[in-house]
């Protein structure tokens, strides 16, 4: 023992000036076994745990991701008018080959009024919308985002002249080379945001990712072919008819099998806000193909259908953005799947 | 920085140095942080000599209820964050030449978080603007003169690093002190660091440094101790910012086995091409369906 020990009667090497002798700094071990707790090793030889094994652990239950800042209805508005606009330019391409002219004039003012609109979304969300054109400094596959606003870019003012075209009769040479153009585009336009969203941490979009472009052009397509029928007489809103079945077909299908494939994950999508918005979605998509089928001679029972028809493809939108936002919120849909990922892998 | 990147499925796991992939040619070594948790007290004077030399605006100031923990997490506004756990886990007793009646039931862990500068940085691949870039550092840098605010850098981040800030409408999150780098100098919060729990320096470096240190607790006992975002072979090929921790990575709010979400990119845009060929092979057979009803 050292003079100051006897002094004070303490055997501690812990002094003012830290431990006796050293300055451990990085070094320093921090629950070094020092031979006191032997009995504590014993247990863990033991293997009982020290603490019952919880489903899974967080931070405070603190979400481990941070939340899109994207804001509702920008940016499920966006998703919902892309998809509208893209099927919609197919089915005005389509009318004018096969000569039905106020499907033409419906689908391309519509396809120009969404694919605008889904713009003006786009640039409403951007905390900087000034610099809305920095999108278009580069150009990166990496990015969603980035081909998005190229294709926008393009396919916007496409459906623009061909809608004019349409609707005034004028120029039709360049009003048909911006119809194909646009319907060359549009299938892009309809799908890509499936990437732009799947493209993230965001577990219920990411975990997605192989259905969720079905489910965007089946969507698209139904509240096209809705838009046909909302708006065009009977005798031309056949294709519309068709467009929809096939539309509501693949959204509900590709639904399906995503929620079925993904597991917990899927969660959100029954739940909550996002859970309402998706069976509202899914009733309004059953009545309106119904209401389409069967009212189809009646010119009253197809606009109702194609309203419904636009509103489930809205829903479901909606219904996908707010699944994101909830699974982005709690942080068991980013900790549990990992964790059965690490057990997977041993 | 190309004005075109094409770049696109590049194999996480390859270890391939960021700064050349970023296309400089001659470039510094790699620098990052080891941050090692079993010497932090939770002095958080990183937090504050980082949001001083950075002059980052103050963004609330709450008590959480979280153990000492105000700032809750990283965030736009919060580049170093330290994490407080207080857990009925047997330590004290442990600490070599500190007295205690019995083994104890309580340890306190302490962990100061940052901005991982990942390998393979999702928010570098989805950022639209080419805002967020590759120094030749090897670290992921926002310019806040490029940024519009998309947003898409927050969700991309599987670590929830980077985020808006309100009222500025940018995103933003850790420079590593690009300002401080190129002048030779390190980052704020490690020169800060009382206790050299954050530690700078080329990444090379701090990888042997934190297996000695790893090899040096497993030694003495401390079995928990376990290094995060050291492996090149992760689904985020490394961080340049790892860290050893004393419990599971989600204890402290991080991922326990985050990856890139890019990786799987090529394969979405597959699907998205074969969804937009559905869609035209459906709008044919409206037509050629809509040709016999009518």
């Amino acid at each position: 023992m050292t003079e100051l020990q006897q002094a004070t009667g303490s055997s501690s090497d812990v002094t003012k000036d830290g431990l006796r002798g050293v300055h451990p700094d990085r070094d320093a071990l921090t629950g070094v076994a020092t031979g006191k707790s032997s009995r504590l090793r014993g247990r863990q030889r033991d293997g009982a745990p020290t603490v019952p094994d919880a489903e899974f652990t967080s931070y405070y239950g603190l979400p481990v991701i941070n939340s899109p800042v994207w804001s509702s209805p920008d940016i499920p508005g966006y998703l919902f008018l892309g998809g509208l606009a893209g099927a919609a330019s197919l089915l005005g391409a389509g009318a004018q080959v096969t000569g039905r002219p106020a499907l033409d004039r419906v689908s391309k003012t519509g396809a120009f009024a969404a694919g605008a609109l889904s713009l003006v979304g786009l640039v409403h969300d951007l905390g900087r919308p000034s610099r809305f054109l920095n999108m278009l400094r580069v150009f990166k596959v990496t990015s969603p985002m980035s081909v998005g606003s190229w294709l926008l870019s393009a396919y916007v003012p496409l459906t623009g002249i061909a809608a004019a075209s349409a609707l005034s009769g004028r120029l039709p040479k360049i009003g048909t080379t911006a119809t194909a153009a646009s319907a060359l585009l549009g299938p892009a336009v309809a799908s890509y945001t499936a990437a732009l969203i799947s493209d993230t941490a965001v577990p219920a979009w990411h975990d997605g990712y192989p259905e969720m472009p079905f489910v965007f052009v089946g969507s698209g397509a139904s509240a096209a072919g809705g838009l046909g029928l909302l708006a065009a007489p009977l005798s031309q809103s056949a294709p519309a008819r068709a467009m929809a079945v096939f539309g509501v077909g693949t959204e509900l299908a590709s639904f399906e099998r995503m929620e079925r494939r993904i597991g917990m994950t899927a969660e959100p999508y029954s739940q909550g806000r996002a859970g309402m918005y998706v069976r509202a979605s899914k009733v309004l998509a059953v009545v309106g193909l119904a209401g389409a089928v069967l009212g189809r001679r009646s010119r009253v029972a197809s606009a109702l259908s194609g309203a419904a028809l636009l509103a489930s493809s809205a829903a479901t939108r909606w219904g996908i953005f707010h699944a994101g936002m909830q699974s982005a919120k709690d942080p068991k849909y980013t900790v549990i799947p990992q964790r059965e990922r690490i057990k997977g892998k041993q | 920085m190309a004005p075109v990147d094409i770049q696109i499925g590049r194999r996480p796991g390859v270890n391939t140095d960021p700064a050349t992939q970023g296309g400089y040619q001659d470039h510094p070594p790699r620098m990052g942080f080891f941050t090692d948790t079993s010497v932090c007290i939770g002095c958080k004077a990183c937090e504050v000599a980082c949001k001083e030399w950075n002059a980052i605006p103050e963004d609330g100031l709450v008590f959480t209820g979280m153990s000492m923990d105000n700032s809750q997490g990283l965030g736009a506004s919060t580049w170093r964050h330290v994490a407080f756990i207080e857990q009925r886990k047997p330590i004290a007793a442990r600490d070599p030449g500190v007295q205690h009646d019995g083994d104890g039931d309580f340890r306190w862990l302490m962990a100061s978080d940052v901005c991982k500068h990942c390998t393979h940085a999702a928010c570098l691949d989805v950022c639209p603007t080419g805002s967020l870039f590759r120094t030749e550092f090897g670290t992921v840098v926002v310019q806040e003169d490029i940024c519009n605010g998309c947003g898409y850098c927050i969700p991309a981040c599987p670590y929830g690093v980077i985020d808006q800030r309100k009222g500025d409408g940018r995103a933003w999150k850790c420079t590593l002190c690009y300002d401080r780098l190129s002048v030779g100098q390190e980052p704020a919060c490690a020169k800060n660091c009382p206790t050299n729990s954050i530690q700078f320096g080329p990444l090379d470096e701090l990888r042997e440094r934190a297996d000695a240190r790893l090899a040096r607790l497993h030694e003495a006992g401390v079995t928990e101790a376990r290094l995060y975002g050291r492996d090149p072979h992760d689904g985020v090929g490394g961080d340049g910012a790892f860290f050893l921790l004393l419990d599971e990575p989600e204890v402290y709010g991080l991922p326990p086995d985050p990856v890139v979400t890019t990786r799987d990119l090529p394969s979405m845009w597959k699907h998205v091409a074969a969804a937009a060929v559905t869609l035209i092979g459906g709008a044919l057979a409206a037509f050629a369906a809509g040709r016999r009803i009518s």
